[in-house]
């Protein structure tokens, strides 16, 4: 019953894993403000159609976040070592 | 043209091409070569189920009418799968850990293994997914229809229903073929996995061939195609917000909840690490199905006549520029986004039909339950084949009596919005340790009611289950009911609708009833172990008593894994605990393994029943155990102990305190009792020896020396009293003294003692009082003894009662089952230091009556009182020296032999 504390302080590396991890949390947020600023958009109510111009911005905003998750991807697989996993007590109930 | 011979030539050879990749990939499994076949990229691959016929057909159609909303539908599994750290990860580590079969039996699980739950969900389910199979084999239908009518060879076209029936068992072979062959679920289904897989590449290269045509072949480059995409009359497209957001949420809940997406996100999931390449490919795949939608809606609908059906697009745009080869790839990326969904979605159904509605219905009609030996696995095994088989002749009805009407993508939404529900109870099992089985299974049913309520039932139309007045005025004329206005709020989006009252009631059942239940033992465990999927040593162990037998078990689950491999497991476990053969100990972590392992195969709350009729009292043993761990209970138990312990320790303590007491007063007495018969032995031995001495005087006159004679005499009379008296005494104190017990009359025997008693200090005038009506009682008891108790008292009142004129009153009377007789004189009494001290051996008052007296006689008394079953005291308070003689009525000898 007694587990032992997770360190409060960590090494670096430990250290940057948890930012990822931080980023990986995060970017959906990013997603969701990149996917719902069209919502303030009226395509219909535009002077010049720009339907073609919103899906390129969706299409682009869409990609960056793509890429962002595949550097992401990576950068937690690779720190990803075996037997290190930091899945500490306490990381994931919160 | 494509002749349509031609045409089901290459669509038999394609699906004979999936045949033979699903046999070669289940062939290399059974060879134990999974390497690539378990690669991130066919994990990837498998996922692209999402995209169905709806997705490769419907797609345009959607957006040929409402622009880019047609995106929200991939926006909402691109922001879930970006975001696999936080749900996905979690989901799939806990499908894993717990040999989660379905997404029903993902909920059951968490639940405390309930059942109920499971029904629930794989209703839910099923009600989604026929309209959504349904509308596969509709897309499949039209698509063949497309090359029907386009053929100038005349060919009729074919019938549409035979078609569809055709398409519906061909799936329902490949299916069970596949789908079926081996029982559990985690050892997947490498076969299926493979054949879709393929069929996702088909599909994604088929659009894009269609769509890299469109706008290079057709359009004549990008800037072009931004050119049509603004001119056309899409370009005003209504973006309204709220069906933006909605429909975002709706997919990314769906993606999550879909039984198919589950089956292969979770079920099949051999690798944990696979979700961080899926996690950014996925979104890629999506990305790329629907980057070509938009210019392929907008050529379409400058290039066919207006009336064509823009969700035929991707076929008819390149028929109709003579590009035959290119409709082919077409129409079997759109055959591919068929049968793929159709073949893993009745897979999954079902596997939660037969795990959560067969198997139990089953074991409760078998009175011996799962005890009884007996072919379960081959149960399961067709229990699947014939849901798969009535799965596809549902859709097939449905399809038939529709007749194949209504946009595709209308169907494909309600069927996320049903799905979705299973959302709240999902993510809060998965999070939130306060979530129960009450609050799941009301947020269930009412989201399941409401979504029937609001978007399925009205959406057969006014000739289906709600008439037009129905929905525009309510049931039986209630306005607040009506079906697309609840409450009277007009003017939503009938899909926002649904969406928002299905969810906010959902999710408020769902957490008023968690907040307000209180869990069983079993899910507060199975809540502990899912939201802590990731805390090493959180699993909880359920069965803490193994009370069955192995061999049972082993028989039970030959039925359901087949005889060989649970033979191997069973091994395996003995070999584990160090045992050879095939029987190991039914640790708990045997039973738990166990449990797991059946789970994978008939489902979490199946082979939780099945197991509990082997190992007895497992919700006791639960509760037990969380009583026991209950911290409060144990503090409380734990302080309980210590007080009754410090309060034993006490009570220790002064019992040692009083018998250290008396051992200390015991050892004064006895130096006491020492130096007092030392002392009483010297006297009369003084005198005697003085005497003796005198005697020796050969001159002392012949009075004389019958007078010293005398005095010796007497001394050794005393001497001998004294001894006498002092053996009598250690007999009675030992117990050892024969009592002769006899019936006597109490006042005879007070008349003999005070008779006896007259001769110490006889020239006393010693008035007796006596109440001789109440003496005449009889007493059964050592008359002897008892006399000599009282001869000693009435002498002692004869001796020591300083009265002027001496009194002495005899009372007897019998109270409470023992006779009491006192004694009392008027004298001065005994002072109160002193009548504690009375009864002790060679306890005298005074020194100036030595009438013969030892200071033993009390003592005696009060020994022989003992001895006789009863007391003598001393009485305070009578105006003199006062005892109390008390007696049972029959003594306790008496009374025993006569009960033997």
């Amino acid at each position: 019953m007694t587990a032992p504390k997770p360190p409060k302080f960590l090494a670096r590396s430990s250290y940057r894993r948890r930012r990822i991890i931080d980023t990986a949390r995060l970017l959906p947020v990013l997603g969701l403000f990149i996917f719902f600023l069209p919502v303030l958009w009226h395509p219909g109510d535009t002077p010049e159609p720009d339907t073609a111009r919103g899906g390129l911005y969706l299409f682009a905003g869409w990609f960056a976040l793509i890429v962002a998750a595949l550097f992401l991807a990576r950068a937690l697989t690779r720190t990803d070592v075996p037997g290190s996993e930091d899945d500490a007590p306490g990381e994931e109930s919160r | 043209m494509v002749p349509f011979n031609i045409l089901v030539a290459v669509c038999l050879g394609y699906v004979i091409l999936l045949f033979l990749v699903a046999f070669a990939a289940e062939r290399r499994a059974e060879r134990g070569q999974t390497g690539w076949l378990r690669s991130p990229v066919i994990y990837t691959l498998s996922l692209s189920i999402y995209c169905t016929a709806w997705t490769f057909y419907g797609a345009v159609g959607y957006a040929a009418r409402s622009g880019l909303e047609f995106v929200t539908i991939y926006l909402g599994p691109t922001l879930v799968f970006v975001g696999w750290w936080i749900v996905l990860r979690k989901l799939v580590r806990i499908g894993q850990a717990q040999r989660v079969t379905s997404i029903a039996d993902l909920i059951s699980s968490r639940y405390g293994k309930s059942n109920l739950l499971g029904v629930i969900v794989t209703l839910i389910c099923v009600l989604a997914a026929t309209p959504y199979i349904a509308l596969q084999l509709q897309s499949v239908t039209l698509s063949f229809g497309v090359f029907a009518s386009e053929t100038p060879e005349g060919w009729a076209l074919p019938d549409q229903s035979a078609t569809a029936l055709w398409v519906a068992g061909g799936l329902a072979l490949f299916t069970i073929l596949f789908g079926t062959r081996n029982l559990d679920a985690n050892e997947r289904h490498h076969g299926v996995v493979m054949a879709i897989a393929l069929e996702a590449v088909v599909k994604l290269v088929a659009l894009l061939a269609v769509g890299v045509f469109v706008v290079w072949g057709v359009a004549g480059g990008i800037g072009e195609v931004i050119e049509r995409i603004d001119a056309s009359p899409i370009a005003d497209w209504p973006l309204k917000p709220g069906r933006w957001i909605g429909l975002t949420f709706i997919a990314g809940a769906a993606v999550l909840t879909l039984p198919r997406m589950f089956q292969v996100m979770v079920v099949e999931n051999s690798d944990e690490r696979h979700l961080a390449t899926a996690s950014w490919a996925f979104p890629l795949y999506l990305f790329l199905m629907s980057l070509f939608v938009l210019p392929i809606a907008v050529v379409g609908l400058g290039q066919m006549a207006p009336g064509a059906n823009p969700d035929l697009f991707v076929l008819t745009l390149p028929l109709s520029e003579g590009r035959g080869t290119l409709a082919m790839l077409a129409f079997l990326g759109g055959f591919s986004s068929a049968t793929s969904m159709v073949i893993v979605a009745s897979i999954a159904l079902a596997t939660m039909v037969s795990n959560h509605v067969v198997v139990p219905i089953w074991l409760a009609l078998r009175q011996g339950g799962a005890r009884t030996p007996g072919d379960v696995r081959g149960l399961v095994l067709m229990a699947r084949r014939v849901s798969i088989a009535a799965l596809l002749a549902l859709g097939y009805t449905y399809y038939h009596l529709s007749g194949g009407s209504g946009a595709l993508a209308a169907i494909g939404l309600i069927a996320f919005v049903g799905v979705a529900q299973i959302l709240p109870a999902m993510l809060g099992g998965i999070f939130w340790r306060g979530a129960t089985r009450i609050g799941a299974a009301l947020g269930l049913s009412l989201g399941l009611v409401i979504w029937l309520y609001t978007l399925y039932l009205p959406s057969f139309g006014p000739e289906g289950v709600f008439s037009a007045t129905v929905l525009a005025e309510g049931p039986w004329g209630l306005g607040w009911l009506r079906p697309q206005a609840l409450f009277g709020i007009e003017g939503i989006d009938p899909l926002l609708h649904a969406i928002y009252w299905s969810f906010t009631l959902n999710t408020g059942a769902f957490i008023v009833g968690s907040l307000l239940s209180f869990p069983t033992p079993v899910e507060r465990m199975q809540g502990l172990a899912f939201v802590s999927a990731f805390d090493r040593d959180a699993g909880a162990r359920g069965w803490s008593r193994g009370g069955a037998e192995a061999e049972d078990l082993l028989s039970m689950s030959q039925g359901i894994l087949g005889a060989e491999e649970a033979q191997s497991f069973f091994e395996a476990e003995a070999g584990v605990q160090g045992k050879a053969g095939f029987l190991p100990d039914t640790t708990p972590e045997f039973i738990e393994r166990l449990e797991r392992r059946l789970a994978g195969a008939v489902g979490t709350a199946t082979a939780h029943a099945m197991i509990a009729q082997f190992a007895e009292g497992a919700a006791v043993t639960a509760q037990d155990l969380l009583a026991v761990a209950s911290e409060a209970q144990q503090i409380l138990e734990y302080s309980t102990q210590l007080e009754a312990k410090s309060e034993e320790l006490a009570r220790t303590a002064r019992a040692l305190q009083e018998a250290n007491d008396k051992l200390r007063d015991l050892s004064v007495q006895k130096d006491t009792f020492l130096s007092q018969i030392s002392h009483e032995l010297r006297t009369p031995m003084t005198s005697i020896r003085a005497f003796s001495e005198i005697l020796m005087d050969p001159e002392l006159p012949g009075e004389l020396q019958q007078r010293y004679a005398e005095v010796i005499h007497e001394e050794t009379i005393r001497l001998t009293r004294l001894l006498d008296d002092l053996l009598d005494l250690s007999v009675l104190e030992n117990r050892k003294v024969q009592l002769n017990i006899k019936v006597a009359n109490l006042h005879d025997l007070l008349d003999k003692a005070i008779q006896t008693a007259s001769n110490t200090r006889p020239e006393r005038v010693f008035t007796i009082h006596r109440d001789a009506s109440a003496e005449h009682m009889p007493v059964i008891t050592d008359t002897d003894r008892l006399v000599q108790v009282f001869i000693n008292l009435v002498s002692n009142a004869r001796k020591y009662c300083d009265a002027e004129r001496p009194e002495l009153t005899i009372l007897a009377r019998k109270r409470g089952g023992r006779v009491v007789v006192d004694f009392i004189d008027n004298g001065s009494g005994i002072p109160k230091g002193a009548q504690r001290l009375i009864f002790e051996k060679f306890s005298r008052l005074t020194d100036t009556q030595r009438a013969g007296g030892a200071g033993l006689g009390l003592a005696i008394c009060r020994e022989i009182m003992a001895n006789l079953g009863g007391t003598i005291a001393y009485l305070p308070g009578q105006g003199g020296a006062a005892f109390r003689v008390a007696l049972p009525v029959r003594p306790e000898t008496v009374r025993t032999a006569e009960a033997a």
